[in-house]
Parts: C-alpha cells; structure tokens; sequence
C-alpha cells in the first residue's frame, strides 16, 4: 500500500481466520487525521478483533493496513507509539499505586517531564487525590479511568477504544465523553467499537456497522437520522449482515 | 536498557508487596533442607557424595515454583497486552523477566546454601569463589530456560504441571554439570575439574539464550 501516508489509517482487505472459522472478512476502510470512527456491532462480530489487529496485537491472516503510512510489518514499535488503547482490561497492576502505574507505562513509551504529566493526568481523570493508594483499592470503575489516563499518558496520534464505557458510572461517561470531544478538536484521530448507540454516534463523524466480521455499512454520520439508524442497525444484525 | 529496568523496577515492585514468589521458593527450599537433615545420619560419608545432588534438586524445584509464576500475573489480568502494545522489542520483556528470574532465584540460594552447609556439616567457605561461580552460571541457564519456557507455559490449562515437563528435558545438560561442579568443589578436586564443568555450563548458557533471543517474539504473539 503506497497511498496510506495522508490518511491515519488505511485498511485493505483485512481477514482474520481461526481455523476454518472467519472473525474478520475483507475489512476495508479509510480514517482521515482527526476522524472519529464508530463501529457498531453485535457480540461476536469481529470489533475486538479488527482492534487487536490494528493495535499490532495480532496479525491479519491477510490483507493490509498501515497508521499514518507507516506498515505494521516495517515498524511496528513506531505504529505502537502512536497508538492509545484503551480496552475491556485495564492493562494496570494491582500491587502498584496510580502513580507508578503511569510512571512505569510512561518509562516504557518515553514520556517527557513524567513527573508533571501524572500529576496533571491524574487531576484530570479525578485521581488526583488517590495517586498514592494501590489500584486493588480502586472501584471498577477508578481503574477504567486510570486506564484512560495510562492510555492517554504519551499523547497518542490514534486513539483505538473497545467498548471504552463499561464499568464507567455516569459521571466518569461523561468525562469521558468530554475527552473525546476534546481530543477531536486537537485533530486527535479516534476509531472506537462499541453496540451503545447513543454514545457512539453522538461523538462519530462516520458511523461503520460490522456484521459476522463483514463492514456492511459505513456512512458519514451527517447523512444519519439517529432513529432511522438505529433500525438499520438492527436489520443488518437480524439479517447476520446479508444486506 | 531503560525500558528492561522499567519492567525490572515494577516486577520488584509487586514482588516486594505481595511476597509471592520468594516466599513460596523459600519455604519449599527450607523443607527439602531440613527434611533431608533427618534423612541421614549425622557425620554420614554419604552425605558428601550426595549432597550436589541435593543442593540442586532444592534449587532446581524452587527455581521452577517462581519462574512458574513470573507470567501469570501479567496474562491472568490482561497486562502483557499492556506490556506488547508498547514500543519496545520484544526481547526487553524477555530479558527483563529472566533477570527478575534470576535475582529470585540468586536470593534463595544466597540463603539455603548457608543452611546447607550447617546441616550438611559442608564447608562452603574454603571453595565460595567457586562455588558462587557454578550457582551464578548454572542459575542463568535455568533462568534462561525458564522464562522462555514460563512463556509457553502460561498460556497452557495445566500451566503448573507444563513448566517442568518443558524444562527438565531441555535443562538436563547443566542440572548434570552444575552437579558434577558442585561435587568436585566439596570434594576438594582440582580447579581445572571444576572450570571444565563450569565452561559447559557457560556454553549452554549461550546457546540457549540465542535460542530464547530468536523464539520468544514468536511465543508471545499468537
């Protein structure tokens, strides 16, 4: 793929097989710098999947992708700098306190003045008070806020979230949501996968529907009436994405 | 270097509050020594020609009990994910590990060898230069075994029963010299007996870390 340099990421053709089974079939798209992507889709589509792919977590059993022209195959550790993840785990230890679980992700992607950013981050996700105690003393849904901040911590290009609301409480939502808006704003590029429809069309600027691990729709939320879609949605679910 | 002391300082870190894995290594090891104690009669001649043999056993069982568990905590709440979405090589997490591996293991030792020789009546201090040397080298072959096989095994349903069965097959060459220097040690045979065995160890060292150095992306990956 010679022309993904001007777009943040460029899929072609994607395919993901487990034996004879197929979790992701000739995935195709496109992300503009600053896009937000939503991809909706039922349990068992394929959405983890396509994330662990573009994450570098796993590789396509065929097809291509490259995150701001650069190819996964070539350099994967300068995809994965760019890369901000936040999924269904939290990616953070325990026995550690807030504090030196960023401090200990921050030493691994380089961080520059550390010390300043935790501090910062931590204020900004309500943390800022609990910096000191250990994450196993953290609610459910403290960790999933330490995990955004973990995720933000390096100031990622591409933010790559897998149903990033669960485990949240209304308020943490909303602060999320908050950031993400935010982040689109700073020309931050979002791909995020989640079946709440609501809050994913309400941040998307395209809207992708994934099906039995086939992109069965992709439009621009501009063209979308929220209650017309959401009946689309679920024909293309009832019909397994035969549509 | 720096991303290999970061994964190195949280792995300390958590041992240091959950005390899982030195305490599980020390307790197995302070049994054997002390079962074995009352095993033979004291002042026994056997003692000395058996007594490598011992040492190693403790050491080799306690190493597999540790280096079993130096993956789980990372797969069980989803953190390696954490560890390989970051721009590092994979190897840093290899080496990071099998040095987190390695001090464990040095530690254990560092304390059941004194019980050793107390129990056993084993002079350890005319020849501690050398022996020091065969731990050090023949503890890094089991380490570099082990993590790498750890790695493997941690993703298997009966990961506590898959360690050894990787391992011993694979570590059988420096168990085997790691014995044979240790006794020549307490045996008060020459240094060219002991440094003969010793290099043995050292090449499998070597090899087996090209070995893991090549192959652990690939186990660690799907």
């Amino acid at each position: 793929m010679n022309n993904g340099q001007n777009s943040a990421i460029q899929v072609e053709g994607i395919q993901k097989s487990f034996g004879s089974q197929y979790a992701l079939r000739k995935i195709g798209f496109k992300l503009e710098q600053g896009e937000f992507l939503t991809i909706f889709g039922p349990n068992g589509a394929g959405k983890t999947t396509l994330i662990r792919i573009l994450s570098t977590l796993t590789k396509a059993s065929a097809g291509d992708f490259t995150i701001s022209g650069i190819s996964p195959q070539k350099e994967p550790e300068k995809i994965r700098r760019q890369i901000g993840v936040i999924g269904h785990q939290t990616f953070l230890y325990e026995d550690l306190t807030a504090a030196e679980n960023l401090r200990f992700y921050g030493r691994l992607y380089d961080v520059e003045n550390l010390a300043a950013k935790i501090e910062q981050i931590l204020e900004d996700v309500g943390l800022g008070l609990r910096e000191n105690d250990r994450v196993r003393t953290f609610s459910r849904g403290m960790q999933q806020r330490l995990s955004i901040a973990r995720a933000m911590l390096h100031e990622p290009q591409l933010l790559l979230l897998d149903e990033p609301y669960t485990g949240l409480d209304q308020h943490a939502s909303e602060m999320l949501s908050g950031w993400l808006k935010d982040l689109r704003l700073k020309n931050r590029t979002t791909l995020m996968v989640t079946h709440d429809i609501e809050r994913g069309i309400d941040l998307a600027d395209r809207v992708a529907i994934l099906v039995k691990g086939k992109l069965v729709y992709n439009e621009q939320r501009k063209n979308i009436d929220l209650k017309n879609f959401r009946q689309t949605y679920y024909d293309y679910v009832e019909k397994g994405g035969a549509n | 270097m720096s991303k290999i002391a970061a994964i190195l300082w949280k792995d300390l870190l958590s041992e240091f509050r959950s005390k899982e894995m030195v305490i599980s290594m020390m307790v197995f090891s302070l049994m054997v020594a002390v079962i074995f104690n009352f095993s033979f009669p004291p002042g026994s001649e056997f003692i000395k020609d058996a007594a490598s043999g011992i040492l190693w056993m403790t050491f080799i069982f306690a190493s597999l009990l540790g280096m079993g568990r130096s993956f789980v905590y990372e797969v069980d709440k989803g953190c390696m994910q954490g560890l390989m979405l970051a721009p590092v090589d994979r190897i840093v997490i290899y080496v990071a590990k099998l040095l987190l591996n390695l001090i464990f293991i040095l530690i254990v030792e560092s304390i059941t060898l004194p019980l050793f020789s107390i129990f056993f009546k084993l002079d350890i201090w005319t020849d501690l230069g050398a022996i020091a040397l065969v731990i050090f080298v023949s503890s890094l072959g089991f380490a570099v075994i082990g993590t790498l096989f750890s790695a493997i095994a941690v993703n298997t349903k009966t990961r506590e029963v898959m360690l050894p069965i990787l391992h011993f097959p694979i570590s059988i060459p420096v168990i085997i010299c790691a014995v044979q220097a240790t006794s020549a040690i307490f045996q008060g045979e020459a240094w060219s007996v002991i440094w003969g065995w010793t290099r043995l160890i050292i090449m499998f060292d070597v090899v087996f870390f090209i070995v893991a150095f090549w192959t652990f992306e690939f186990i660690i990956e799907e």
